[in-house]
């Protein structure tokens, strides 16, 4: 009886939601009786054949057959489901460990100053509010990230999505007639999809201690926009300015905590730029907002200095990040499938994103390395594994001749050479190399085949094969070289970019043109605000390889069109360090080291030329540590660049400093990398 | 003998053979006859529905998103352009930033804190979307739902919070809409995120209660003045629903009050910030309704719940009795619900024998609408005579012949001093305590025995019957009507959300509009009977049986003209009346615009919940007041929206009301 009524309520719930019912029950039932049909028709053929044998009448009909198939296995997994939903939510033994924000209340710890956070790239959701014809019904719903029930609709029309998403190439805001914005509130970012979490947990153990929408601020900002154009469109930055100042209004004038990840810390820095500055430009905040109103900020997975992967999206489309998407959808990116070009689609739609060059390593040679030199060689990419090998046997004289592997490795290792074409011109002494001349990219981009600007249309269309030809034979780029290259095979969208960025290293940081907002996200261009009580914090992992540096090839030249640069999945090196054409460093997955912790280790650290006041900076890394078994899902002591956000330790912390510990109380820095040796390489004056 | 019976043994054997051929084939078809069994048949229209209800979903999922649409035009004709593009075609784009207030229930609620039973509901909704946890664990939900008794805040290591942003409130569960569809007209204009606001607050707390917990008046002040500055300084269109209509009268002398009770936002806050207030559907001098809600718990803004979960409130699942008590206990945790006490006493909703609306007739209106006036003098005796049976003064009567009957032949025994006696059945009613458990036979009684309860005297009734709670709610909120503004007491916030007890912000630009739909049959009185049932059910019951001749009494129910919800005497009287011109409501002469939207019930089934409806929370999907609305807030005028559109008899009834402006 019991179990009817459940039926009933779940077929109104159906009527209600077609999309939940399809995700609880059709999707469910619709892979078990297509599978089992097969044999158990076979059976049912038998019963048939030895029916006709007999001649009995037939009462059985296939049809029949199928039905009671149907039914019964429909049956029995409603049961299963009623089972599920009436099972004690709780059931004994099967609790997970207790969540920190669970024992640190036990401690007394309590919400204290409000908490503003601030997602970073591609986890933010958008959502629609206008749209072409063909986008109708998804009004309002999200077309990024927390997908529900729109995704169905995504998934009908993938080009349509994709025009969507894409800017205008030319402005690098919305399209004409389309309009996407950012999802506002903590929904904006706390799944990225249905279970894979972002900012869920750390919300989950805020709120643990007190916290709750009046006292905690999701900073939704439309990740794809360059900076400043949120605030032309969508004046985000007016309104995160707002925000803070509600929350420490109607929080008894307790300043507060901020919480940025990935590109987030760089959009906080330009913000913190943009606040204090007068009105036209800025936000008239008056030279003293940031010490009235912040307290700490707390950069999780920091891109202070650029990720070396954005040139490989921006060049063929194959960040790791972008994988993402492949992770969630890998046939779709198959090249070729269904004829649709997907990884030009997605070059397409990605360069039209300002953001991504916001992502561009900063600092040039002197900070990233150049063709002879860069602060992370010497880096033993197999220390890892190796401790781990020796923990397990202690064998033999197979460690001799590692060691002398690794000796030999440590020769080859150039990071700075971000971009080899060919693993030799990688691995060479830079006397070898070809001469190298800029001199073929002031020559004229020469569009040769201007007749076809499809609809896939890249800027690599108007360009040559014997351009590309010319860009492979230079072997080598380092990042400068890198910049020059994308001016060079993009130089529409590098000119409007690098009008709202600069990646360069101040001589001079008086200098007034350091006003201009495209200078704000770049810290080796702009000064930390006069705060001195504020506190700044790196967080990130450690533990990981990083992609650092790639070995690339031309693509195979029958293909006419498309991408004509692709990362040599072949070249591998003798040790872990090269595998399938990336070099790989120390990091968070995403960001290297040296990126998130090169400015709290040094470039802000004491009284220099880019905190003149001299607010206190802490490094926090935390070693990666893959999930032990199954159930603990993304791993409570990850590592990586977003899984870093369940990570114990982490969370501790962030509590702690929400609740009012300074980053002394902590214990201040905590290093597990090689980040003060690499950091004493770079000589940045200071 | 050997030979016989070695023959005999074949033969038998052959025999047995046969038979047992025999029997298999006449088991074969038993089996199979078994085999239909009716399980079997049960697995089998399982598989059929499944079967047919796959293709269905398939066919809808493969289906192009406009072939609804395609259907209903090709029944129905050419559906006309919503709103939004209409207007779009002339010419008006974004202008003004807008504020959406919601009212009570519809907006959502979630958890931030709970106890043990709410494992993995953290940050899910309690109230609004699915309501799934209400199936589940029906207790658990009601323990989180409800307020301490006490406070009226949160009880201990509970924190369940308004859900911010304009999910709020844009669908209450899944399909039924309530501010989606204006959002959705809104973002046509070029309205988004950035200029479009829904302050959402917890609608169980009192409104000053809002502030103490959850800051959610600083956060609305604070958000005006933000959108407005990043608007480029044009002013905020507020647009507040039901009970968000008091809410904001409420907001908008907070906010200029000085800042230990107010906001500090100064003496000219409103004029600096806002361009228009519309109050759609508002509930300005409460609603009738709002007492047999407190005084048994049958409301019909409940009936929500009903209609969402028809099961869980009938009458033989789950003891229904047990759920209108569970019912009543949490909604009298809720200070809001005070907030709708009918306000202004007999002055504004009438005495014994005369009421504001007497003379009313359902059938008369629609007369006049057709424009086939024939004088019929035998009807208009019939008027005459209904008119005089329908007291709606008497907001509530025990039995039919008290609310029929007239003054003089009234026998009442005075309530106030008798002995509420002691209820036996003290014990077994621990679980659900109501405070009518503090009560015997002889308070019951004594209550049935006045006869009739006029707007005054429900106060000192409830008061009677549930003295704490009214005691929570005196504090936050008030009845009356004031005598002097000018007193220093009214400067008390809770005379803040009664229209008749403040004055309007001095802001001579500002323009006050009020939204409602006329044309349903509204709750305006009530006839009560004593139950004589269980020891811990609430002791009294709407007299359903209770029928006249005329439609005006159907169960137990005088009905007048209004949204369903709201009778128009409350919706438009302030805008039609109190605050017209200059009166001493309204200091400053803001204009005042009544804005009446006539019902029409939805034509086909295809149309939903219709694009013409007046009632009270379908009027949010009511195209014309949608045009409305964007026009204002493109940046028109009330003048040129055409001023006053008035189909009801308010301006008459607005007439009799004998109050000093």
């Amino acid at each position: 009886m019991l179990s009817f009524a459940s039926l009933l309520r779940f077929l109104r719930i159906c009527i209600f939601e077609h999309l939940k019912c399809c995700s609880l029950l059709g999707c469910k039932s619709y892979g078990t009786p297509e599978k089992k049909q097969s044999p158990d028709e076979k059976v049912f053929q038998e019963i048939k054949k030895s029916r006709n044998k007999r001649q009995k009448p037939m009462g059985w009909k296939c049809v029949d057959n199928c039905c009671w198939i149907v039914g019964y296995l429909c049956t029995t997994s409603w049961l299963l489901l009623f089972l599920l939903y009436i099972v004690p939510v709780s059931l004994p033994g099967l609790k997970g460990p207790e969540i920190p924000g669970a024992r640190l209340k036990r401690e007394g710890l309590v919400a204290n100053h409000p908490v503003v956070l601030v997602p970073g790239i591609i986890t933010g959701g958008l959502e629609l509010w206008e749209g072409k014809p063909c986008a109708e019904p998804l009004f309002r719903k999200r077309l990024w990230g927390g997908w529900g029930s729109g995704f169905t609709d995504i998934f009908r029309r993938p080009v349509c999505w994709m025009d969507h998403l894409s800017l205008h190439y030319e402005t690098g805001l919305d399209p004409p007639g389309i309009r996407v914005r950012p999802a506002p509130g903590l929904v904006a970012a706390d799944y990225f999809a249905p279970g894979y979490f972002v900012w869920a947990i750390l919300i989950e153990n805020l709120a643990q201690i007190g916290y709750e929408d009046r006292n905690m601020y999701m900073a939704a900002y439309d990740w794809r926009l360059s900076f400043q154009n949120t605030e032309v469109r969508d004046r985000s930055l007016s309104r995160l300015k707002g925000q803070i100042e509600i929350m420490y209004a109607t929080n008894g004038d307790k300043k507060v905590v901020v919480f940025p990840h990935s590109m987030g810390a760089v959009y906080f820095l330009h913000f913190l730029k943009w606040v204090e500055l007068p009105a036209p430009v800025g936000g008239g905040g008056g030279s003293g907002w940031c010490a009235k109103y912040i307290k700490a900020i707390v950069n999780i997975g920091p891109t202070f200095l650029g990720v070396p992967k954005a040139f490989a999206t921006i060049l063929s489309a194959e960040g790791k990040d972008i994988s993402l998407i492949r992770a969630m959808a890998a046939g779709l990116l198959e090249s070729e499938f269904l004829g649709l070009q997907t990884i030009e689609h997605v070059m397409r739609v990605s360069r039209t994103w300002d953001s991504i060059v916001s992502l561009l390593p900063k600092g040039g040679e002197t900070v990233w390395g150049n063709l002879d030199w860069s602060p992370e060689e010497g880096y033993n990419c197999e220390s890892e594994e190796k401790r781990q090998l020796q923990a397990l046997s202690k064998e033999n004289n197979t460690r001799s001749s590692t060691d002398k592997s690794l000796f030999q490795v440590k020769h080859h290792k150039k990071y700075g050479r971000i971009i080899s074409f060919g693993k030799e011109a990688s691995e060479v002494v830079s006397s070898q190399l070809p001469t190298f001349s800029k001199d073929f990219m002031h020559s004229s981009t020469s569009a040769n085949s201007s007749t076809s600007r499809g609809e896939f249309w890249t800027e690599y269309d108007d360009m040559s094969r014997e351009n590309f030809q010319k860009i492979a034979e230079n072997k080598v780029y380092t990042t400068t070289d890198l910049l020059d290259l994308l001016r060079y095979v993009a130089p529409k969208m590098m000119q409007r970019a690098e009008a709202h960025y600069s990646h360069g290293i101040a001589e001079n940081l008086e200098d007034p043109k350091y006003n201009h907002h495209k200078y704000w996200s770049n810290p080796l261009e702009t000064m930390l605000p006069d705060a001195p009580d504020m506190e700044t914090y790196c967080m990130y992992g450690v533990g990981i390889p990083t992609e650092r540096s790639y070995v690339y090839k031309m693509s195979p030249s029958d293909r006419r069109k498309g991408i004509p640069f692709r990362i040599d999945n072949s070249a591998d090196g003798s040790d872990s360090c090269l595998r399938g054409g990336v070099y790989f460093v120390d990091g968070d997955e995403s960001v290297p080291v040296l990126s998130s912790g090169f400015m709290c280790a040094k470039g802000w650290r004491g009284k220099t030329r880019f905190n003149p006041s001299g607010s206190a900076t802490y490094v926090r890394e935390y070693r990666h540590k893959p999930p032990s078994s199954m159930l603990e899902g993304r791993g409570l002591e990850s590592a990586g660049h977003v899984d870093i956000m369940g990570n114990v330790a982490l969370i501790e912390d962030v509590l702690r400093i929400a609740a009012g510990a300074t980053g002394s109380e902590l214990g201040g820095d905590r290093i597990h990398s090689d980040l003060l040796k690499m950091c004493n390489r770079v000589n940045v004056p200071l | 003998m050997s030979l016989i019976r070695r023959k005999n043994v074949p033969e038998s054997s052959e025999a047995e053979i046969v038979d047992a051929e025999d029997d298999k084939k006449s088991k074969v078809p038993e089996r199979k006859n078994r085999q239909w069994s009716c399980l079997d048949t049960c697995c089998w229209m399982v598989g059929c529905i499944c079967v047919v209800w796959w293709l269905l979903l398939f066919s809808y999922n493969a289906m192009p998103a406009s072939f609804p649409q395609f259907v209903t035009e090709a029944i129905t004709g050419p559906l006309p352009d919503p709103p939004g593009v209409k207007v779009l075609k002339e010419g008006l784009k974004v202008k003004h930033p807008v504020v959406f207030v919601p009212g009570i229930v519809t907006a959502g609620l979630e958890l931030w804190e709970g106890k043990d039973c709410t494992d993995g509901l953290f940050r899910k909704r309690l109230w609004g979307g699915t309501f799934g946890e209400v199936y589940k664990r029906p207790l658990c939900w009601m323990e989180h739902m409800i307020l301490d008794n006490e406070t009226g805040l949160d009880p201990p290591g509970v924190r369940v919070r308004p859900v911010t942003g304009l999910v709020a409130a844009d669908y209450f569960a899944p399909g039924y809409f309530v501010w989606a569809v204006l959002i959705g007209n809104l973002a046509r204009l070029g309205y988004e995120e950035k200029n479009m606001y829904m302050a959402s607050y917890d609608w169980r707390l009192s409104f000053q209660n809002t502030e103490v917990r959850d800051q959610t008046l600083s956060r609305i002040k604070s958000n005006i003045e933000l959108m407005v500055a990043t608007s480029g300084g044009k002013k905020a269109v507020i647009i507040p629903h039901s009970m968000g209509v008091l809410y904001f009268l409420h907001f908008m002398k907070w906010v200029e009050a000085p800042a230990p009770m107010g906001g500090g936002g100064g003496p000219n806050w409103c004029a600096k910030h806002l361009k228009a207030v519309m109050n759609i559907g508002g509930p300005f001098l409460g609603v009738p309704k709002s007492v047999p809600g407190l005084f048994s718990a049958e409301v019909r803004d409940i009936a929500i719940i009903r209609a969402v979960a028809p099961g869980i409130l009938d009458k033989d699942l789950f003891r229904f009795h047990m759920m209108l008590q569970h019912v009543m206990k949490v909604t009298r945790t809720w200070d809001s619900t005070m907030s709708m006490i009918p306000k202004g006493g007999d002055t504004i909703w009438g005495g014994l024998d005369w009421s504001p609306e007497e003379g009313y007739s359902p059938g008369k209106r629609d007369q006049n609408n057709n424009g086939t006036e024939t004088p019929d003098n035998s009807e208009d005796e019939n008027l005459i005579s209904d008119a005089k049976h329908a007291h709606y003064g008497r907001i509530i009567s025990f039995g039919k012949e008290a609310a029929i009957a007239a003054a003089a032949e009234l026998k009442r025994i005075d309530f106030r001093d008798a002995v509420k006696g002691r209820n036996v059945a003290n014990s077994s009613c621990r679980d659900v305590w109501t405070e009518y458990h503090d009560m015997g036979f002889g308070g019951i009684n004594a209550v049935a025995e006045y006869k009739v309860y006029t707007a005054d005297e429900i106060l000192e009734l409830l008061q009677f019957v549930a003295p704490k709670m009214m005691a929570r709610g005196s504090a936050h909120f008030s009845y009356g009507i004031a005598e002097n503004l000018d007193d220093p007491k009214y400067d008390h916030y809770k005379y803040w959300s009664n229209p008749l007890e403040t004055k309007l912000p001095n802001a001579p630009d500002m323009e006050i509009f009020t939204l409602y739909g006329v044309g349903i049959p509204t709750e305006r009185a009530y006839v009560y009977g004593l139950t004589n049932s269980a020891e811990c059910a609430i002791p009294f019951q709407i007299d359903t049986s209770a029928h006249c001749a005329d439609s005006c009494l159907a169960g137990g129910v005088y009905t007048v003209d209004g949204d369903e919800t709201v009778p128009t005497l409350s919706a438009g009287y302030m805008c039609a009346k109190g605050w017209r011109g200059k009166t001493r409501f309204n200091p400053s002469g803001i204009k005042t615009y009544v804005r009446e939207y006539d019902h029409a019930p939805p034509a086909t089934l295809l149309e939903g919940r219709g694009t013409q409806s007046g009632a009270h929370v379908d009027i949010m999907g009511n195209f014309a007041l949608i045009e409305d609305v964007l026009r204002v807030a493109a940046g028109a005028t009330g003048e040129e929206l055409g001023g006053d559109q008035i189909y009801s008899d308010i301006l008459k009834w607005a007439d009799r009301i004998k109050l000093d402006l």
